[in-house]
């Protein structure tokens, strides 16, 4: 289970402008059956995470208790509580990868990036994230950096994209 | 004439640059003044020419790769389109005999077409299925899919036929057709690659489960570390749904069929078909239990068909060639074709779709060249995170449902991850089960609680600490999550563990030999017996570690 970000169960209180946009994004799509892992990803792709006060928001939206809302963001690791840092950087550690040398890419990572997984930089450019498998696997090892996989990386490749973050060592 | 050039549109092929090739060849082209139609077509799956860049001329498609950004100057300077002198030259790509000796069936298609084109799709024998199936009664289209003795492709090898049989004969008002896309096994791409190179094609096999079953509603149910299959199937669906195969009136033939894309959340387990329901619902991925079958209440507690997209995918021909024709290829009690993915540590990996009954050896030295390293391979790992590891004594099995489980392995979505002689088996073991206590959805004991302490045992084990009590304790919790666990994750996490202590016992500790050899059952087996009652009387204090 991924950790669970900690913060008030309400949050902090929402603006009003904010308020409004995630009644907009809520609104028309209470009526898809199942219509709670579409919303939250819409969510999250309009504010980067899931802000802990839209839970009763959506809770109220879809006749759900808080906490059922809540049980559903902290099951899936895509869901998250917090802002993340200006990119998000996922680095591939299964199998596949681990047989070209993702091991050495995670340490390095780590040890560049001064984070653990899960972690942002001081700076706030790179949330680091484990990920199992980008589906890369005969051009390994892999990264995803926002929306783009990376294939064939190397220790310099790494290096080169962490620096395009403007994350300087 | 624009002369008609290909660039992939593929997660590995621009993982690897293909996006800037084909901006770089058009920027070359305009400034050279030569008119030319860029094409991005899925791939081919020979993942180690990407980009496999192909140019249409007389003499048929003619490849260049592995081509870089810096590479497309020369080329144009070689003359490009026509550079057959250049070294990155491949001759013509039909002709390449890792492509030309496959048995392509799924991936017909894949590499040729330009994936969004519907005229390209109907043109390389779309729709045929459909239009067969719409001509069909829904019961002559269950028996064929029967008789092809297609089974599962996620995994389970199940049946295809008997699960549609079961839908089929529910009476219900609503059925369901789900797509489980899902695909989470490491070493495994086949399922993004047929959204990427031929989305229409599950459309299809769909569309072809929803009338042989009754079923008006589809739902995809695609992971989310795949945005560009995302980005392809959707605009797929849309332009489907405007031509008239999905809507209200499929075809004009008076029936309704639609699907909808439902994307899940970076969880493992929701690969696992009652945990995918359960996700598709709005709810935390959490196993169900079984029965009742999704066959009889699944999806919404109406009769669905959960298919794996492989699985959907080879529908139409069946319908197409006739299920004897399907049935005719394969070996054993396996049918058909399996697209196998050859990754890793490999020479030449990507994607090579056979008739089942080629040898593993086959697969990883003459399709695969041998490892990427050079080195030897020492053991593959088959059928992703929860498959067994295999090593070089191993080989020559066959690619067969049965024969792989007779090795106490199993072949999976068809993934095989290979690793030189480098690798730690210990640290794979251990990652087994790290892997299991991340991705566990925590409803059953075993695998909740069982691959933490799992971790820790090998830790133990790996670092010489009280190793023959550690060995037996980690035997009985593998049997104890084999046996105990509610599904396939805890229950199939000790394969890859048994196996590495199996077949590399020497990675574990330098007393292993004797260890293995030595049948013991006194006080090591008391004390890890009663280690084991410790833990399952106080687990939860080690929750959330």
């Amino acid at each position: 289970m991924k950790p669970v970000a900690k913060s008030s169960p309400a949050g902090n209180p929402l603006d009003a402008d904010t308020r409004s946009c995630i009644e907009q994004i809520i609104q028309p799509m209470t009526g898809l059956p199942g219509a709670l892992l579409p919303i939250l990803h819409a969510i999250q792709d309009a504010f980067g995470h899931v802000p802990a006060a839209s839970v009763p928001l959506i809770a109220n939206a879809l006749n759900l208790s808080r906490a059922e809302v809540h049980g559903v963001i902290s099951f899936y690791h895509d869901f998250r509580s917090t802002q993340p840092g200006r990119h998000v950087l996922k680095l591939c550690r299964a199998e596949a990868c681990q047989a070209m040398g993702a091991r050495a890419l995670e340490a390095q990572l780590v040890s560049r990036l001064g984070i653990g997984f899960h972690e942002t930089t001081a700076d706030g450019s790179i949330t680091l994230e484990p990920v199992y498998c980008l589906g890369n696997c005969a051009c390994a090892p892999s990264a995803m950096l926002d929306d783009k996989v990376h294939g064939r990386l190397t220790l310099q490749r790494l290096d080169a994209l962490i620096d395009g973050c403007g994350k300087a060592s | 004439m624009n002369v008609r050039i290909y660039v992939p549109r593929d997660t590995s092929a621009n993982a690897c640059g293909a996006d800037e090739v084909a901006a770089a060849i058009d920027e070359h082209a305009q400034a050279r003044g030569i008119a030319i139609e860029l094409v991005r077509n899925g791939s081919r799956g020979m993942c180690w020419l990407e980009p496999l860049v192909e140019v249409e001329t007389e003499r048929g498609r003619i490849g260049f790769g592995p081509l870089t950004v810096e590479a497309v100057a020369g080329l144009f300077d070689a003359g490009f389109p026509n550079a057959d002198t250049h070294a990155l030259c491949l001759g013509p790509v039909e002709d390449i005999d890792w492509l030309k000796q496959q048995q392509r069936v799924c991936f017909s298609r894949n590499g040729i077409i330009d994936p969004i084109s519907l005229d390209d799709f109907e043109a390389h024998g779309g729709w045929q299925g459909a239009r067969r199936a719409l001509a069909m009664t829904p019961q002559d289209i269950v028996s064929a899919v029967t008789e092809s003795g297609l089974r599962g492709r996620g995994g389970a090898a199940f049946p295809c036929g008997i699960k549609w049989q079961t839908v089929h004969d529910q009476p219900a008002a609503q059925k369901f057709i789900v797509c489980n896309a899902d695909e989470g096994d490491s070493g495994t791409f086949s399922d993004r690659m047929i959204l990427e190179g031929d989305p229409y094609r599950l459309i299809e096999g769909m569309l072809i489960a929803g009338i042989a079953c009754g079923a008006t509603q589809a739902y995809v149910y695609l992971r989310s570390e795949y945005p560009l299959a995302r980005r392809v199937l959707s605009e797929a669906i849309l332009r489907a749904r405007t031509a008239g195969w999905l809507g209200a009136d499929v075809a004009g033939s008076g029936r309704a069929f639609d699907i909808d894309l439902r994307i899940g959340a970076g969880a493992y387990i929701c690969g696992e078909e009652t945990s995918l329901l359960e996700s598709l619902e709005g709810k935390r991925g959490q196993v169900r239990f079984k029965p009742p079958l999704p066959a009889i209440k699944g999806l919404f507690g109406q009769p669905t068909v959960i298919n794996n997209l492989i699985t959907l995918a080879s529908v139409p021909d069946v319908l197409v060639n006739g299920a004897q024709w399907y049935r005719d290829l394969g070996y054993g009690r396996s049918r058909g074709t399996l697209p196998i993915q050859l990754t890793g540590n490999i020479r030449r990996g990507g994607l090579v779709e056979l008739g089942f009954g080629v040898s593993l050896r086959e697969l990883l030295y003459d399709y695969g060249g041998g490892s990427a390293s050079g080195r030897p391979i020492r053991a593959v790992q088959v059928g992703g995170p929860l498959g067994a590891y295999l090593p070089e004594s191993q080989f020559d099995t066959v690619i067969d449902y049965e024969a792989f489980a007779a090795i106490d392995a199993m072949l999976g979505h068809g993934g095989i991850v290979v690793f030189d002689d480098t690798v730690d088996m210990a640290e794979q073991a251990r990652f087994a089960m790290e892997f299991c206590a991340i991705e566990s959805c925590g409803k059953c004991t075993p695998c909740r609680i069982g691959s933490r302490r799992g971790v820790e045992v090998i830790d133990r084990l790996r670092q010489g600490v009280d190793a023959q009590a550690n060995r037996v304790l980690l035997d009985s919790l593998c049997d104890t999550m084999q046996h105990g666990s509610l599904c396939a994750l805890g229950g199939l996490t000790p394969l890859p563990v048994k196996s590495a202590l199996r077949h590399f016992s020497e990675d574990f500790h330098s007393t292993k030999v004797q260890l293995c050899r030595s049948p013991f059952r006194g006080d090591a087996f008391q004390q890890a017996a009663s280690a084991m009652n410790d833990l399952l009387q106080e687990p939860w204090q080690h929750i959330g570690k």
